[in-house]
């Protein structure tokens, strides 16, 4: 079988044509880079994205601090892992890639800090 | 018990209180919405007409002659802006022309001063008219106010005199009790001796409280667009001439910051609060435009907006006691030239209230108040004093009108000061240029909350309850 | 009146990478202005990821990847002063500007660079009939609201315009926990990104409806009620096909706009289809060494090449500080078919770039076609396209030695042929 696919790993956003047989990619094209075929990949498996949001910072510029998971997370878990971050707390100052959230819901991947923010 | 109440903060409203704040009387004004002039003051042509239009004999020819000579004056005593213009009518043919004729007849009767122009010598002033036009007439002492803001001023000046301003309180019924009134509102009962009645598109409801109107509340629509100030099709405002069916017509306007104006229609509708702009409205507006104007860029538009005029089924302003309910005074049917007459319409209120009410002199009243600073009209020198004295004139908050942090919090801190973003839209002008908001917005949002002492859910766009904000996302 | 080498108006993407730049030219006497408390700019809210593929190999959010080039400015010694709004330049490169602590002050640039950024066009330029209910926000407006101040501005949301912050936006509110019903494109296509159309919209099951428009709102405190109709090929409404959504919230994706009331008041030339300046190949605007980069010189799709334009933008500033004006005068890049603008617009046959990159757009959807560049009879260059889409800025890229001794201005266009 033959899946269309747009690649969002970037804004270049590739047209991404995978040939999957029993479940399994065999064959990607239409990539510009290798991300492209392990977007393909996974996407006809189980999607995955990179979530970015905000948690409530206390003592920083702002109130909310811009996060972002480190790699991809499982599409299905998104909206599980906006609910740990909805009570999140951090404390300024933070730099940019500190570790928000480490390991969010058991999937290895961290919600790190998307920018520094020094305190007031 | 107050000797007086007026019910509408308009500009007639407002006019009244700052006139009658000069004598010793207990004066309170009853407004419905969360700001003052949020009615036809709001959404109008802001021209003050020098008085050349309305047929003779009546009361808007007297008063609007009367008016607009007082309009200068007031501004420059509320520190309001006004700006002389000029207005030309715009006459396309032969029998256009003889009704300039007409016009230029009153405006000599009256003392308004004007000029006859040729097309050519129209057309090396305003090269945008349309090739129909054959001839003009110039009334060049025609101006501009912001309407909003004179309203504003004049209340602020009255309240600094003791006048007191009830906001979002509306009037709900009306009492006679031992020989005076007893108005019903939300917040309790008020006394009065005598009620003016300045309620605008619902001045009937009012007027039906007390006893049954002999006319009509007929409410007309009028539809505009206002285009960016950096497209300046006009440098004068450009009527057609006027008739009979179609009122004033679709004009162009420069406004008192450069932006044009070009409306309005006029529909008829039943609900007098239905101030929504409608795909026929304002395709009538683009089309008529066309018979005094050309090149007009409405693709630069940055904004519609509708206003409801109180038309009633009288022809002309209704100024006078009510025949059956001494000392209930209607201001009523006070469209255009509602704005210009405004100061006169209170002069005339005040011979009808005099009749009956001692009206002694407060030495003590000041009818002036305090300038209000606007940066954008001070040289650098002047900016440099300021911002020394007080470093929020140094941090600008409206881009694309230049409007700084001091500025919006002196309109919220003044007597009458603004409650909500669009208060200080009306004071200031934040969120009148070309971004609409977009980018000053959030900004104002934070300002207001900390200077009322609320949270930024609580802040109101307009409205009372038009809150911005839904909820915190992050508690 | 205090003198510097070049004055950068703005501290956003554009801004920062200019001023780098300056730097590694070795021009040292630069100032950066910015309105805002922090540079950045507009990245400090556009929190989602896809910034900086090009520039840094990474997939970065917006504030990370303004961070990088603040970060860069500040080992360069570069000065910023913020919460500084620029209030008028003059063509003779006088520019004022005004803050809480110094006031109001002018100086005399040597260059000046513009990197303003844009702004968002408003409900009034879109034309929704109806009442002025709150509740109608523009996507940039909401989008602060949330991700800088916290605060979410609806429960249950329509979005007008399909361009990236709306899309964007879809996606935000509902992972906030607000319904998003739908999302209305006026056009045939979507305005977005190819990526943004699948991981904001497919993603979460929002259904874009094209050839549709927002006609009216309902609601007299807050918004209640749109009418949206379907447009036909015209984009006039077709009678009957109105539909209504009871909405409290509608955001607006209608375009943007670049912020040009400086470049006006300075009598600068702008360019009606990008609404920008017209820049010649060194980014520099009809006023002599007064330049244009980034938003402010006409809308990007994606951050790289805001830097990377700014980069030209300020190469260009620098070269006219040590060496003055390209010699000769400029040749036009016109607009071919299917072209809707080329940026920058005009080239120096007798002095000209190294290299130039002409940024493009077409005007609708192709999906195959060739762009042929040509001055006069010559064909300079043909290259084949597949997948042309309006919301995706394309280059071509021209060489000095095929500018050089050009008599006839260029041509981009995009044929059918294969």
């Amino acid at each position: 079988m033959e899946k269309e696919l747009i690649c969002v790993n970037c804004p270049m956003g590739c047209r991404l044509t995978a040939v999957i047989e029993n479940d399994t990619v065999v064959s990607v094209s239409g990539n510009r880079c290798p991300k492209g075929k392990a977007y393909a990949e996974t996407e006809c498996i189980r999607p995955e994205r990179i979530l970015t949001t905000t948690v409530r910072i206390m003592g920083g510029i702002h109130r909310v601090l811009p996060v972002i998971s480190e790699r991809e997370l499982p599409l299905d878990r998104i909206f599980e892992a906006m609910e740990v971050l909805r009570t999140v707390q951090v404390q300024a100052p933070v730099a940019v890639g500190d570790v928000v959230v480490p390991d969010i819901l058991g999937t290895g991947v961290s919600i790190v800090a998307a920018r520094s923010m020094e305190a007031v | 018990m107050y000797d007086v109440v007026i019910i509408g903060a308009g500009i007639t409203g407002a006019m009244l209180s700052r006139k009658l704040s000069r004598y010793q009387l207990r004066i309170a004004v009853l407004e419905k919405e969360n700001d003052t002039a949020e009615g036809a003051t709001m959404a109008n042509s802001a021209v003050i007409h020098t008085g050349y239009d309305p047929e003779d004999g009546t009361l808007k020819a007297e008063l609007n002659v009367k008016g607009a000579q007082q309009y200068e004056e007031i501004c420059r005593e509320l520190h309001c802006l006004y700006k002389t213009v000029g207005a030309f009518i715009a006459a396309c043919g032969p029998e256009e022309e003889a009704q300039l004729g007409v016009l230029a007849a009153r405006a000599d009767a009256r003392g308004v001063p004007y000029r006859r122009l040729t097309r050519e010598e129209a057309i090396t002033e305003e090269p945008n008219l349309s090739d129909g036009v054959t001839a003009v007439l110039d009334f060049y002492t025609t101006a501009v106010v912001y309407p909003w803001e004179v309203a504003n001023a004049c209340m602020e000046c009255a309240c600094n005199n003791g006048v007191e301003l009830f906001l979002n309180t509306p009037c709900q019924a009306i009492r006679r009790e031992d020989g005076c009134f007893v108005i019903e509102t939300p917040q309790g009962d008020i006394q009065t001796r005598y009620i003016v009645n300045a309620a605008g598109v619902h001045a009937e409801d009012i007027h039906a409280m007390v006893a049954a109107p002999s006319w009509h509340m007929t409410p007309r629509r009028g539809e505009y667009y206002v285009l960016d100030e950096d497209a300046k099709p006009v440098q004068h405002i450009i009527f057609p001439v006027p008739s009979k069916e179609k009122g004033k017509g679709v004009l162009a306007i420069p406004t008192v910051h450069g932006n044009t104006l070009i409306g309005p229609n006029s529909d008829f509708v039943d609900d007098p609060d239905d101030n929504g702009t409608s795909v026929d409205g304002l395709a009538y507006v683009c089309a008529n435009i066309g018979k005094t104007l050309k090149n007009i860029p409405l693709n630069r538009s940055i904004r519609t907006f509708a206003g409801v005029r109180p038309t009633t089924t009288c022809p002309d302003f209704i100024i006078e006691e009510a025949a059956d309910v001494p000392h209930f005074i209607d201001a009523v049917s006070i469209e255009s030239p509602g704005l210009a007459s405004a100061p006169a319409v209170a002069d005339r209120l005040i011979e009808i209230l005099a009749k009956s009410l001692e009206l002694i002199p407060n030495e003590k009243a000041v009818m002036t108040r305090k300038a209000p600073v606007v940066l954008a009209e001070c040289s650098p020198e002047e900016r440099n004093a300021l911002i020394r004295e007080n470093p929020a004139y140094g941090r600008m908050i409206c881009r694309c009108c230049q409007i700084s942090e001091g500025e919006i919090v002196d309109c919220i801190r003044r007597t009458c000061g603004a409650r909500s973003v669009k208060g200080i839209k009306k004071r200031v002008g934040a969120g009148f240029g070309r971004c609409q908001g977009g980018f000053c917005e959030p900004r104002v949002v934070h300002i207001l909350a900390r200077e009322l002492g609320i949270s930024p859910l609580e802040v109101e766009y307009g409205a009372k309850d038009s809150h911005i904000l839904e909820r915190e996302n992050r508690v | 009146m205090k003198k510097v080498d070049a004055v950068i108006i703005g501290g956003g993407s554009a801004g920062l990478s200019a001023a780098v730049t300056l730097k590694k030219q070795g021009i040292e006497d630069i100032l950066v202005i910015e309105k805002d408390g922090e540079p950045g700019g507009i990245l400090e809210q556009c929190i989602h990821n896809g910034f900086g593929l090009q520039t840094f190999k990474e997939q970065l959010s917006g504030p990370a990847y303004a961070e990088r080039y603040a970060d860069m400015a500040k080992k360069l010694n570069v000065k910023i002063l913020l919460n500084t709004m620029v209030t008028n330049l003059t063509a003779d490169r006088i520019v004022e500007y005004v803050n809480a602590e110094e006031g109001c002050v002018q100086i005399q640039a040597g260059a000046v660079i513009l990197a303003v950024g844009c702004y968002e066009r408003p409900r009034g330029g879109i034309n929704i009939t109806g009442t002025r209910p709150t509740g109608i926000f523009t996507a940039g407006q909401a989008q602060r609201y949330l991700n800088i101040d916290g605060y979410m501005v609806g429960k249950r949301v329509f979005i007008l315009g399909s361009g990236d912050i709306g899309l964007i936006m879809a996606r935000r509110m509902t992972l906030e926990g607000a319904e998003v019903i739908g999302v209305a494109e006026l056009m045939p296509y979507s305005n977005g990104l190819p990526r943004n159309m699948k991981q904001c919209l497919e993603d979460f099951n929002i259904p874009l409806m094209l050839s549709h428009t927002v006609s009216k709102v309902f609601g007299k405190e807050r918004l209640e009620r749109i009418e949206v109709v379907e447009v036909d090929e015209n984009r006039n409404p077709i009678p009957g096909s109105e539909q209504y959504f009871d909405v409290d919230t509608l955001l607006l994706s209608c375009g943007l706009i670049p912020e040009n009331h400086l470049a006006e008041h300075a009598g600068i030339v702008l360019n009606p289809a990008t609404k920008g300046p017209v820049v010649d190949d060194r980014y520099m605007t009809s006023a002599e060494g007064i330049f244009a980069c980034g938003n402010g010189l006409h809308v990007h799709d994606l951050v790289d090449f805001v830097s990377l334009q700014a980069e030209r933008a300020a190469e260009g500033a620098a070269a006219y500080l040590k060496n003055g004006k390209p010699l000769g005068s400029t040749l036009q890049i016109k607009n071919g078919n299917q072209v809707s603008y080329c940026v920058p617009s005009q080239f120096y046959p007798d002095d000209p770039a190294e290299k130039l990159t002409v940024y493009f757009r077409v005007r609708t959807p192709l999906d195959a076609g060739t762009l042929v560049i040509r001055s006069g009879g010559q064909i300079i260059r043909k290259v084949k396209k597949r997948k042309l889409l309006p919301s995706v800025m394309e280059e071509a890229v021209l060489l000095g030695k095929q500018m050089n001794g050009l008599t006839d201005d260029i041509t981009v266009e995009i044929t059918g042929e294969e």
